[in-house]
């Protein structure tokens, strides 16, 4: 993965446009983080092989950067992506990646099931 | 303590790199002892966090990696059998509790272990541990009491000492303090940072760090008094 370019993200992102899609969205803060500090209020969210079309999607922000898919009756979005890449398999892969390289939050785009 | 001689050991995590911090020593000292040791994995850890900035994998890359890194830390400990479950990352406790635990009492009657070692039930903080913990104490729960294995259990949580009182089980794993360090680092993925931190400790035998590679622990679990069948 490379730290996002804007407007190549925004070409990908065109390109699975009414199209059906296979979607990885995720949030973690980690399954230690209440181990480490019990006044943590931890939190996450993941949804795997979600199968949906978008009919616009939009890169937003000076980075990190927000991500907003519109579906025909409902919203996909995740922020703080900082890295993508399109992988050998045709995949749009997008992170956030904090300063310490953990992974707070992913957004991918496939067409293809996710294994 | 030194370890028994045991006739199969049978080591149950969710996570490649479990075996690693606290177990890894006392794998690789049965290894040593001419036991056969299978280690069954559950995951391949496909939710772990640490991907490096600049960014050395992605969230689809790396479980290859890991399940590389599974492969060659069993063969620094010489383990023979390692068995990858397939099961995913952060879910096992979704699972159908009853098909978790046939899927460990299956592996328990073929191998027909004198130990089993796996993670403490409300004592080891990761969802994962706590499921997989609960299984197989579920598993070997079905077997007559005086027919069951020994099992060993890790605990860590913040509160375990206070509650389990010290670990009953201890060893001092020097011996193959070389072995342990290898499977350490071959969790690259998850290790370097941890290993970058150690700098020159290990060549200077920082006497902290030692004791935190040398000393495993861990406790049998204590069926409760009544309702010897989970
Ligand atoms: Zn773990």
């Amino acid at each position: 993965m490379e730290p996002i370019i804007q407007a190549d993200v925004q070409a990908l992102i065109n390109s699975y446009a009414n199209e059906d899609v296979y979607l990885h969205l995720e949030t973690t803060n980690g399954a230690y983080a209440t181990h480490f500090d019990e006044s943590f209020f931890s939190v996450g969210a993941y949804i795997r092989n979600a199968f949906l079309q978008y009919e616009l999607g939009k890169i937003v922000g000076m980075g990190p950067y927000r991500v907003g898919l519109k579906l025909s009756i409902g919203w996909v979005y995740a922020e703080g992506l900082t890295h993508y890449e399109q992988d050998a398999k045709g995949r749009l892969l997008m992170a956030g990646l904090d300063p310490a390289g953990k992974l707070a939050v992913a957004l991918q785009i496939s067409k293809t099931p996710f294994e | 303590m030194t370890f028994e001689k045991e006739r199969q050991v049978l080591v149950i995590f969710p996570h490649p790199d479990d075996e690693a911090f606290g177990v890894s020593g006392t794998i690789a000292s049965h290894v040593n002892n001419g036991t056969p040791v299978t280690y069954a994995c559950l995951t391949l850890g496909e939710m772990g966090r640490n991907l490096g900035n600049p960014p050395f994998a992605t969230r689809e890359s790396l479980p290859i990696i890991r399940r590389q890194e599974l492969k060659d830390a069993a063969s620094a400990l010489g383990i023979q059998d390692l068995r990858m479950l397939g099961l995913r990352d952060k879910t096992i406790e979704f699972e159908d509790d009853e098909k978790l635990a046939d899927l460990m009492y299956a592996m328990i009657q073929e191998l027909n272990p004198s130990l089993i070692i796996t993670f403490y039930p409300g004592y080891s903080v990761h969802p994962d541990h706590e499921a997989t913990g609960r299984a197989v104490v579920r598993a070997v729960g079905r077997i007559p009491k005086d027919k069951r294995p020994k099992l060993h259990c890790v605990a860590f949580s913040n509160n375990c000492v206070e509650e389990l009182g010290e670990a009953d089980i201890r060893y001092n794993v020097k011996s193959v303090e070389k072995q342990k360090i290898a499977a350490i680092m071959a969790h690259r993925s998850q290790t370097q940072y941890m290993v970058a931190a150690w700098g020159d400790k290990l060549e200077t035998q920082d006497p902290e760090l030692l004791a935190w590679i040398h000393n495993e622990r861990f406790w049998t679990y204590q069926w409760p008094e009544e309702n010897q069948k989970v």
